[in-house]
C-alpha cells in the first residue's frame, strides 16, 4: 500500500491516544468492552505501523516520512524515522497487543485506568522514536515515565511504592541534567530541530559537558551499572505487562538516545569517553551476571540478566563500527522480544501460583510440558544460542569489541559462560526435578490465550536467529552513515589538535 | 540437493516428532525419525563414494545469515572428503542409535521427545561438519551442545541428570568462550570468517604479532590456541574434561551417539578442518600434542579403577580423543581422522553393548554387581568382545587386524615420527595403550566372566536384548572389524592424496607421513606389546587371582583414591570456580548493589523528603504527586523555550 503524503507517523503515534480517549468515554463497568477496545486499538496501530516498514526505503540513510509543522514559537512539531529508529516503532506496536492480552485476566482492579495508562504510554513511546525535535523528544521521553510510574505504583506488587519512588528518583536526576543540556544546545545552535543539530558542530569542550548530561539520563534508562538498581525493584513490583514494556521498550530508549544524540552530535566527546562506557559495560556484563546467579526471585533474576544484556548494547555502540552498532540495535530488538517473552512466561506461572519465588517451583514440566518448551526456547535465546535472535546481537557486538580492545572483548565474552550458568540454573530449578510440592500438582498448561501471546515471540526469536536480514538490511545504511560521520569528525578533531 | 537432504532430513524428523509427537504417538514418531535417518545415512554413503573416490567436491550456498559491513556469512554446505567422512560417521551411527533406541527406550513414556532430540542433535552435528564458515560451525557447535544438554537431562526427575546436563553445557561454554574469541580474532585479522578467505589470508599472518590483553603475541599461535580451547571443551580434553563422565547420566544410546562417536569428536574435526591455520602455528600444535598426550594418559589412569560400566567407556573415549589430538598436533591429521572414523564404530559398539547389558540387567550399571553374564547375554558378550579387540588394537603387525589396530597404531607411529621432546608423546601413548588394554579387558572380565556378583533375582531375570537392539550391534561390529583394513589404504596409505585431495593441509616440508614409514622397526611393535601386556595383566587380576585388585587398592590406597576420585578435579573446580562465583554474586548483590548503591539512593531519598519518617508513611496517593512533579518539569521546559523565543545565538 502506498502511503505517500499521509502523516503516517503522527497517525501511528496518536492513534493509541485516540483509543485512550474512546476508552475514557466507556463505562467503568463495561470491563470487557474496555479490554476489546484497547486490544483493537493496539492491533490496528500495529497493522498501520507495518505500513511504515513496508514503505521504508532501506537504501537511504536520511529520515523518511518526515512531517514538519510550526508549533510553539521556535519549537517545531517534526517527526521522521530512519534505519536506526524505525524498527523500535514496530517493536513497540508489536509488543503492545501482547501486553493487553497478558493483562486480560490478571488485571481486574481499575481496568479502565489501566488500559488508558497503557494506551497513553504507547503513544508516548512511539513518539520518542519518531520525534525530530529536541523538545518534542523530551516531552515524549519524560512523559512516558508518568504512565509507567503509575502502572508500577498502582497495579504493582507489595513494595510498589518503594519501587516506583526509586524509579522516579533515578530518572528524575537523569532528566534534569538532560534538560539543562538541551537548553544549552538550543542556546548554542539556535534551534531544537534534531536534523539541524545533527549537522551542528559543537565545540569540543562543550561536547564533553553535553555528553555527560545526556549520559546521565540514558545510562539510567539503559540501565548501566551502577545506576541500575531501580530496575530489579521496578520489575519485581510491576505487573507482567508493565515488565514487558519496561524491558521491551523503555530500556531501549537509552540505547536509542546514545545513537541519536550522543554519538552523532558529540562525536569527539564520545570518542574521549568511550573507555568509560566500555568499563561500565564490562562491569555490567560480569557483575550483574554473577548477581543473577544468586537470585531467589524469578523476575529479579531476569531483570539482572537484562542489565547484563544491555551491557553488550552499550559496548557495541561505543565501538563506533558497523558491526558494533548493527549488533547493538539487533541486541536491543532481540532483547525486546526475548526479555519480554521471559517476563510473560513468569506471568504465566505467577497468575497460577501468585509467587515469583524460585523455591516455590520445581518439576512443573510434568504438568506444563508446552510451557516448558516455550520457556526453554526463550532461555536459550537469553543464553545467546546461535539460531536464536539472542545470538546475533551478542556476536556482532563482541566481534566488533575485539577489534577495538581485547580486554573488553575478553571480559565481556565471559558473559556467555555466566549467562549459561544462571539461565540454566533457573530453568532447572523451576522446570525440572521431581514434582513434589502439593501446590504444583494441579497446574494447568498454557491456555490458548497464553499460547497466542507467546507463539509470535517464539516464531520471531527463532526466525530472526536464522535469518536476521530483515533487521540488518534496515539498519545497514543508516548505521553506515552514522559510523562515517563519527569517523570523519574524529579525524577532523585529530587534525585540529 | 542430495547434500541439503542429508542435513535437513534429520531436522524434518525432529520437527515432526517434536511438534506432533503427542498427536502421532510414540511408534510413528520412532519410525519416522529412524527412517529419515536411514535415508540420510544411505545418501551419505553415496556422497562418500562420490567425493572420496570420484573426486567430487561442492559448495552449496543456501541463504544469507549475518551480514554487517565487511562481515558476510551465509548458510552453506561445504562438501569435501573431510565432510564426507564425517557425514557417514554421523548419519550411520545416528541411524543405528535411532534403531537401537526403539528397543532400549520402549518402556519410556516420552519417546517422541527422545527421538526428536536425537534427530535434532544429528541435524546440528551435520550443520557443524558441513559448515563453510566459522559461524555456521559455531552454530552446529552450540546446537549439539543444546541437544547434549537436553539428552543428558532427559530423565529430568533425577537431580544428578540435571546437574550433569548443566555442567556439560557450562563447561562447553568455557571452551566456546575461547572459540568465540578465536573467531573474533580471525575477523579482526582477516576481515572474514569464511573458511576459504581465512585460509587464503592465513599465510600472510605468519610471523605477525598483535596485542592481546597487554601482551604482544604471535597472531596465528594465539588464534589457533583460542580456537583449540573450543575443541578442548567439546572433545573433553584435560582441564575441560569434567563434564564427559557425568554426561553418562543420559540414556545409553545418547552416550553412544553423542559422547562417543560424534559430538565429542567435533574438536578433532575442527582442528583438521582448520589445518591451514594450525599448520602455520607450530607453537599451538605443540600445545595440542601436549594436551592430547596428557588427556590420553590421565583418562586412561582414571578408567583403570572406575566401577560404573559406562564411566569406564567414557574415560576410554576421553583418552582416545587425546590420541586423535596427538595425531593432529604432529600434523598427521589423516591419522587423527582415521582414528575418529574407526573409533566411532567400535566405541559406539561398546556403548550400545553396555546398554544391552544395562537393559538386560534392569538398569544395573555397577560392574561390582555383575559377572558371569556371558551365559545370559551371549550375543552381547561376543559383540563387546569384538569392540574390545578393536579398541585395544588387536592385530598382527605388517599384516592387519581390527579397526583400532590400524588407526591407533598409526597415531603412535606418527607420535614417534613427530619427534616430541624425549619422545614423550610416543612413550605416553604406548603406556596409555597398555592401560587401555587393561581397563577394557577388566570391563569384559568383570561383566561377563567369573561367578556372578549380581543378586539372584536380577541374575535370573537377566535377558538378551531384542533384535532391534542387536542388529545395530552387528552393523557396528562389522565396522569394528573391517573399517581399519578396508580404509587404511585411502585414509593414511598410498591412496592418501587421491582420497583427501585438498581437504587436509600439510605445511610444506614437514612430510610427517613419510617419516611415519621410516620409524625404526620396533616402533610399530610397541603398541602391540603394550596391548598384550595389558591383556595378560587383566587376566591375572580378574581371572587367575581375583583377590589381587582389592589387595593392590589397599596397598596403594592414596593412589587408588586419587584415581577413583578422578584426580579430584570436580572438587578443585568447585573450590576455585563454582563456589567463588556464587560468593562474589552474593557480595555484589547484597554488598555493592544493596548497601553501597541503594544505600546512597535511599539516603538521598531521605534528604529529599526531609526526614526518615516520611518515607514510611508513603501511600499510593503520593504516586500522583510525583507524576505531577514530572508534569511541572515538562511545563517548565516548554515555558522556557517559548519565552526564550528564538533567542539563541544564531
Amino acid at each position: 500500500m502506498n502511503i505517500a503524503g499521509a502523516p503516517i507517523l503522527s497517525i501511528v503515534t496518536f492513534l493509541p491516544l485516540a483509543g485512550a480517549l474512546f476508552v475514557a468515554l466507556l463505562s467503568r463497568e463495561a470491563v470487557q468492552n474496555i479490554r476489546y477496545a484497547t486490544l483493537w486499538t493496539t492491533l490496528i496501530t500495529f497493522a498501520i505501523s507495518l505500513l511504515i516498514w513496508v514503505n521504508f526505503d532501506p537504501t537511504t540513510p536520511g529520515f523518511q516520512f518526515v512531517e514538519e509543522r510550526a508549533w510553539l514559537g521556535p519549537i517545531k512539531y517534526k517527526m521522521g524515522v530512519d534505519g536506526i529508529s524505525m524498527l523500535f516503532v514496530i517493536l513497540t506496536t508489536f509488543l503492545m497487543p501482547l501486553c493487553i492480552l497478558a493483562s486480560w485476566e490478571s488485571v481486574e482492579d481499575r481496568v479502565k485506568e489501566y488500559m488508558i495508562a497503557f494506551l497513553v504510554l504507547e503513544a508516548l513511546m512511539i513518539g520518542v522514536f519518531c520525534a525530530l525535535d529536541l523538545v518534542l523528544f523530551y516531552l515524549f521521553f519524560e512523559g512516558g515515565l508518568i504512565p509507567m510510574f503509575l502502572i508500577i505504583g498502582i497495579w504493582g506488587g507489595a513494595r510498589r511504592v518503594y519501587a516506583s519512588f526509586k524509579f522516579f528518583l533515578y530518572t528524575f536526576l537523569g532528566s534534569v541534567l538532560m534538560l539543562l543540556a538541551m537548553m544549552a544546545m538550543y542556546w548554542q545552535a539556535g534551534t531544537t530541530d534534531i536534523t539541524v543539530l545533527l549537522q551542528t558542530k559543537f565545540p569540543e569542550n562543550m561536547q564533553l559537558w553535553l555528553w555527560l548530561a545526556f549520559f546521565a539520563s540514558f545510562a539510567v534508562k539503559m540501565p548501566m551499572w551502577p545506576v541500575h538498581t531501580w530496575l530489579p525493584d521496578a520489575h519485581v513490583e510491576a505487573p507482567t505487562a508493565g515488565s514487558v514494556i519496561l524491558a521491551g521498550v523503555l530500556l531501549k530508549m537509552g540505547g536509542y538516545g546514545f545513537l541519536r544524540f550522543s554519538l552523532p552530535m558529540f562525536p569527539d566527546a564520545s570518542a574521549t569517553l568511550a573507555p568509560l562506557v566500555f568499563a561500565l559495560s564490562v562491569v555490567a556484563i560480569v557483575a550483574t551476571s554473577l548477581i543473577a546467579l544468586v537470585q531467589e526471585d524469578i523476575k529479579k533474576l531476569i531483570a539482572y540478566s537484562s542489565v547484563a544484556h544491555m551491557g553488550f548494547v552499550t559496548m557495541g555502540i561505543f565501538t563506533f563500527s558497523q558491526q558494533g552498532i548493527d549488533g547493538a540495535i539487533f541486541q536491543m530488538l532481540s532483547h525486546g522480544l526475548i526479555a519480554s517473552a521471559l517476563f510473560l512466561c513468569v506471568g504465566v506461572v505467577y497468575d497460577r501460583l501468585h509467587t515469583r519465588e524460585i523455591k516455590a517451583y520445581g518439576g512443573i514440566v510434568e504438568r506444563m510440558p508446552i510451557y516448558a518448551v516455550i520457556f526453554l526456547i526463550f532461555t536459550m535465546g537469553n543464553v545467546g544460542l546461535p539460531g536464536t535472535s539472542g545470538f546475533v546481537g551478542e556476536f556482532l557486538t563482541l566481534l566488533s569489541a575485539f577489534k577495538v580492545n581485547t580486554y573488553v572483548a575478553f571480559f565481556a565474552t565471559t558473559g556467555v559462560i555466566l549467562s549459561a550458568a544462571y539461565a540454566l540454573y533457573l530453568y532447572r530449578r523451576v522446570i525440572f526435578g521431581p514434582l513434589e510440592k502439593p501446590s504444583l500438582k494441579a497446574l494447568a498448561d498454557v491456555s490458548p490465550r497464553e499460547l497466542a501471546i507467546l507463539t509470535p515471540l517464539v516464531v520471531l526469536s527463532i526466525l530472526l536467529g536464522f535469518y536476521p536480514a530483515p533487521i540488518l538490511d534496515v539498519t545497514a545504511v543508516s548505521v553506515k552513515a552514522l559510523v562515517t560521520s563519527i569517523e570523519s569528525a574524529n579525524q577532523a578533531a585529530a587534525l585540529a589538535r | 540437493m542430495i547434500y541439503a537432504a542429508i542435513v535437513l532430513l534429520p531436522l524434518l524428523g525432529a520437527l515432526i516428532a517434536g511438534l506432533f509427537g503427542r498427536l502421532l504417538g510414540p511408534r510413528p514418531s520412532e519410525l519416522i525419525t529412524t527412517s529419515l535417518l536411514v535415508v540420510a545415512a544411505v545418501l551419505s554413503w553415496i556422497v562418500f563414494v562420490r567425493v572420496g573416490f570420484d573426486g567430487e567436491t561442492a559448495r552449496v550456498p543456501l541463504f544469507r545469515w549475518i551480514t554487517s559491513g565487511e562481515l558476510d556469512t551465509a548458510w552453506a554446505l561445504r562438501i569435501d572428503t573431510l565432510t564426507a567422512v564425517m557425514l557417514v560417521v554421523v548419519t550411520t551411527v545416528s541411524a543405528l542409535v535411532h534403531l537401537y533406541s526403539i528397543g532400549y527406550m520402549h518402556e519410556d513414556d516420552s519417546r517422541p521427545r527422545f527421538f526428536a532430540y536425537l534427530s535434532l542433535f544429528t541435524f546440528a552435528m551435520l550443520a557443524l561438519v558441513t559448515s563453510d564458515n566459522l559461524l555456521q560451525m559455531f552454530f552446529g557447535w552450540e546446537g549439539v551442545g543444546l541437544a547434549s544438554y537436553l539428552l543428558i537431562g532427559f530423565w529430568y526427575k533425577k537431580p544428578e541428570a540435571n546437574a550433569a546436563a548443566i555442567k556439560a553445557f557450562v563447561v562447553n561454554r568455557v571452551g566456546d568462550f575461547g572459540f568465540s574469541l578465536g573467531i573474533f580474532g580471525l575477523f579482526a585479522m582477516t576481515n572474514s570468517i569464511n573458511l576459504d578467505a581465512v585460509f587464503a589470508a592465513a599465510p600472510s599472518l605468519v610471523g605477525k604479532s598483535m596485542s592481546f590483553l597487554g601482551y604482544e603475541v604471535d597472531v596465528l599461535t594465539l588464534l589457533a590456541l583460542l580456537l583449540f580451547m573450543g575443541a578442548m571443551g567439546k572433545s573433553a580434553q584435560f582441564l575441560l574434561h569434567t563434564w564427559l563422565p557425568d554426561a553418562m547420566e543420559g540414556p545409553t544410546p545418547v552416550s553412544a551417539l553423542i559422547h562417543a562417536a560424534t559430538m565429542v569428536t567435533a574438536g578433532v574435526f575442527m582442528v583438521a578442518r582448520l589445518s591451514p591455520i594450525f599448520e602455520l602455528a607450530p607453537t599451538a600444535l605443540e600445545v595440542v600434542v601436549l594436551i592430547g598426550t596428557i588427556t590420553a594418559f590421565f583418562a586412561a589412569t582414571v578408567g583403570l579403577v572406575q566401577n560404573d560400566i559406562k564411566r569406564v567407556i567414557a574415560y576410554s573415549t576421553c583418552s582416545q580423543l587425546g590420541y586423535m589430538f596427538v595425531a593432529c598436533g604432529v600434523g598427521a591429521y589423516s591419522a587423527g581422522i582415521f582414528h575418529l572414523f574407526t573409533h566411532a564404530f567400535f566405541k559406539a559398539l561398546l556403548f550400545l553393548g553396555a546398554g544391552s547389558v544395562i537393559h538386560g540387567m534392569h538398569h544395573e550399571q555397577d560392574m561390582r554387581r555383575m559377572g558371569g553374564l556371558a551365559k545370559k547375554l551371549p550375543i552381547t558378550w561376543i559383540m563387546m568382545l569384538i569392540g574390545t579387540l578393536a579398541l585395544t588394537g588387536v592385530g598382527i603387525p605388517h599384516v592387519g587386524g581390527f579397526a583400532g589396530f590400524h588407526s591407533k597404531d598409526a597415531i603412535i607411529e606418527a607420535a614417534y615420527a613427530g619427534h616430541t621432546p624425549g619422545n614423550f608423546a610416543f612413550w605416553v601413548l604406548v603406556i596409555a595403550a597398555f592401560m587401555t588394554s587393561f581397563y577394557s579387558w577388566r570391563l569384559i572380565f568383570l561383566t561377563f566372566h567369573g561367578e556372578t556378583r549380581a543378586d539372584h533375582h536380577t541374575y535370573d531375570h537377566a535377558h538378551e536384548s531384542p533384535w532391534v537392539m542387536l542388529i545395530p550391534l552387528f552393523v557396528l561390529a562389522t565396522g569394528a572389524v573391517f573399517a581399519g583394513i578396508a580404509f587404511h589404504h585411502y585414509f593414511i596409505g598410498e591412496g592418501y592424496s587421491e582420497f583427501w585431495k585438498a581437504a587436509l593441509f600439510e605445511a610444506p616440508g614437514k612430510d610427517i607421513r613419510h617419516h611415519m614409514h621410516e620409524v625404526p622397526g620396533w616402533v610399530p611393535l610397541a603398541p602391540t606389546v603394550a596391548m598384550l601386556t595389558g591383556l595378560a595383566l587383566a587376566v591375572v587380576y580378574y581371572i587367575l587371582a581375583p583377590w589381587l585388585p582389592a589387595a593392590t587398592a589397599s596397598a596403594f590406597r592414596p593412589v587408588y583414591l586419587f584415581l577413583l576420585n578422578k584426580w579430584y578435579f570436580d572438587e578443585l573446580y568447585n573450590l576455585i570456580f563454582v563456589r567463588p562465583a556464587f560468593a562474589i554474586g552474593r557480595l555484589l548483590w547484597k554488598g555493592v548493589d544493596g548497601a553501597v548503591i541503594d544505600g546512597t539512593i535511599d539516603g538521598t531519598a531521605k534528604s529529599v523528603l526531609w526526614g526518615t519518617g516520611r518515607i514510611i508513611k508513603l501511600q499510593t496517593g503520593y504516586v500522583y504527586h510525583y507524576a505531577f512533579a514530572m508534569l511541572i518539569g515538562v511545563a517548565a521546559i516548554l515555558t522556557y523555550f517559548i519565552l526564550a523565543g528564538g533567542g539563541g545565538a544564531q
